[in-house]
């Protein structure tokens, strides 16, 4: 790792005021999770570090009538064991169970697990976010059986790892970015996005803000996420899918569908969403919207599998929706 | 062979040569203190004073209930103070990714993984590590289950599986067997002693309720 200057500012504002113009001046340590790994690995080499687990106003998890706000330090355990979440947006305590270490949960936040950097092997080997070598990726003809198989024409390749960001996309979450110029309110829908060039990269935060809450409307939705994956614990999904569906009786009105660890970003199956509107959630129509979900994939050499395990994600969410949660 | 001090008499001088002394003797010379020696060594650049490091700056560790002052850089990770500086070497560092479990100790109550926490980062919590959890020179009740159930191998998963098993009883004193698989999903062990571990975590929840099946 290399040696770095540190603060623990108590305050938004400072902690604002240490953050430099351009990544690699300061990064920002929640949970370290992920941060601390990419240090040592040398593919994170800040000159300085600002931790912001003691700026309190960052924490905590509150819901009322008006949204669910979710602090950016709230950690995965918090929100897994926050009965008011699990009841009115089991989506997020869904997605909080699939992160499946107990220590990770107690120490990755909520902010941290959006932030994450992909887990694409080429990438953490150090061939860089977009994996190219002579101007080519190195991805379609190379090992790719985790890499995407929507929204995978290039150049990245990557999955977005965000264990949340499909349930915020379906919930239309947005997230909040502080700079010490104001802030802003970004869709959680545009907060994840494809990078085009090496220098880009998968989220919208820019080196000089924090990321510090997560804003969830009560819109009243039957909600659920799913995972796939290859291991119980110390892993993530190989597939995963977020739906919350607004009701009307016992046909749904509107449905948002989204996959994770699909594409490089959370990915919005648009043909699913029309295909379920208007009907009643049955293991039949489930299966149709599921289909639905996964007719554009353009798996690669090595992923074609994925294709059934995203389909699979789609139509256990949708039934997952509608069973009736303790 | 062992590198452990005496606890009757701590002025008995170490063995001529171990490892561990010959790196912490090297490491005090050189306030390299747990960085790992091939790293270079950073100085302390007095900066406009909001921010500590990047060379070696005063922490204070509570550990196992005692305040300890020591000196790392802030890039130190926990699992690095407790063995490099410490010598408090029951915690082990094995992926150093926070992934196999091996480093794990509990911090104000909660399992974490000590390579993923900046020593600098842990002041002002109350960390507990292997060492720490006997009482009385007797063993913790989680100790003497994996005693009983052969709950080891090479035995190197081992302290960390302890403070793993230690940390999820104190919050789940009334665990199944299902309970137990989830709740040490943050452990590997490549010996696959996991039958054993399991048998042991339910037993010592037993012995911890007081020995009743309540």
């Amino acid at each position: 790792m290399q040696a770095f200057e540190y603060a623990s500012p108590t305050t938004l504002q400072e902690a604002l005021g240490l953050l430099g113009k351009s990544w690699g001046d300061t990064d920002v340590l929640a949970g370290g999770t992920d941060l601390i790994s990419l240090m040592k690995e040398y593919l994170a080499t800040p000159k300085r570090l600002v931790n912001i687990k003691g700026i309190k106003e960052l924490g905590g998890i509150q819901n009322s009538k008006t949204g669910l706000r979710i602090g950016s330090t709230a950690t995965v355990e918090e929100l897994l064991e926050n009965a008011d979440v699990r009841k009115t947006f089991p989506a997020f305590t869904d997605a909080a169970r699939g992160i499946s270490s107990p220590q990770i949960r107690n120490m990755g936040t909520v902010g941290g697990d959006l932030c994450q950097r992909p887990r694409c092997w080429y990438y953490r080997q150090g061939f860089g976010l977009l994996a190219t070598q002579d101007g080519k990726s190195l991805v379609p003809e190379g090992e790719n059986k985790y890499h995407a198989i929507l929204g995978n024409s290039g150049p990245a390749y990557f999955v977005s790892a965000s264990s949340f960001g499909p349930a915020l996309v379906a919930l239309n979450a947005k997230v909040r970015l502080v700079s010490s110029s104001g802030h802003r309110d970004v869709p959680a829908a545009r907060f994840f996005v494809t990078p085009q060039n090496e220098k880009a990269r998968e989220t919208a935060l820019l080196p000089n803000e924090i990321l510090t809450e997560i804003m969830v409307p009560q819109e009243g939705t039957k909600n659920a996420t799913y995972e796939v994956r290859q291991k119980e614990a110390l892993d993530w999904p190989l597939a995963a899918a977020s739906v919350a569906l607004k009701m009307k009786g016992s046909t749904v009105s509107s449905a948002r569908i989204v996959l994770g660890h699909v594409a490089p970003t959370p990915w919005v199956a648009e043909k699913a969403q029309e295909a379920l509107a208007g009907k009643a959630v049955t293991p039949e129509t489930a299966e149709e919207v599921a289909k639905a979900a996964v007719a554009d994939a353009t798996p690669l050499s090595q992923n074609v599998y994925k294709v059934q395990l995203a389909r699979v994600a789609v139509k256990r969410a949708l039934l997952e929706a509608m069973r009736a949660r303790a | 062979m062992s590198s452990k001090k005496d606890p009757d008499n701590p002025k008995k001088p170490r063995p001529a040569f171990s490892r561990r002394s010959f790196i912490q003797g090297v490491g005090v010379g050189t306030g390299a203190l747990g960085s790992g020696l091939l790293e270079t060594v950073a100085h302390t650049a007095p900066t406009d004073g909001k921010f500590a490091g990047p060379g070696v700056v005063p922490i204070t560790l509570r550990i196992n209930g005692k305040p300890i002052n020591l000196s790392v850089e802030p890039r130190v990770t926990l699992i690095d103070a407790l063995r490099n500086s410490l010598d408090s070497t029951g915690a082990k560092k094995v992926c150093d990714r926070a992934t196999c479990g091996a480093c794990t100790v509990i911090m104000d109550g909660k399992v974490v993984y000590s390579c993923t926490v900046l020593a600098i980062d842990a002041q002002g919590k109350d960390i507990q590590t292997i060492e720490g959890i006997s009482q009385n020179g007797k063993l913790h009740p989680v100790s003497v289950a994996f005693v009983n159930n052969d709950a080891q191998q090479c035995g190197y998963c081992t302290p960390g599986f302890v403070m793993a098993v230690k940390g999820f009883l104190d919050k789940h004193p009334h665990p199944t067997m299902d309970d137990v698989e989830k709740g040490l999903g943050g452990n590997l062990c490549r010996c696959g002693t996991y039958v054993g571990v399991r048998k042991a975590a339910l037993e010592a929840a037993k012995e911890m309720r007081g020995g009743r099946n309540a």
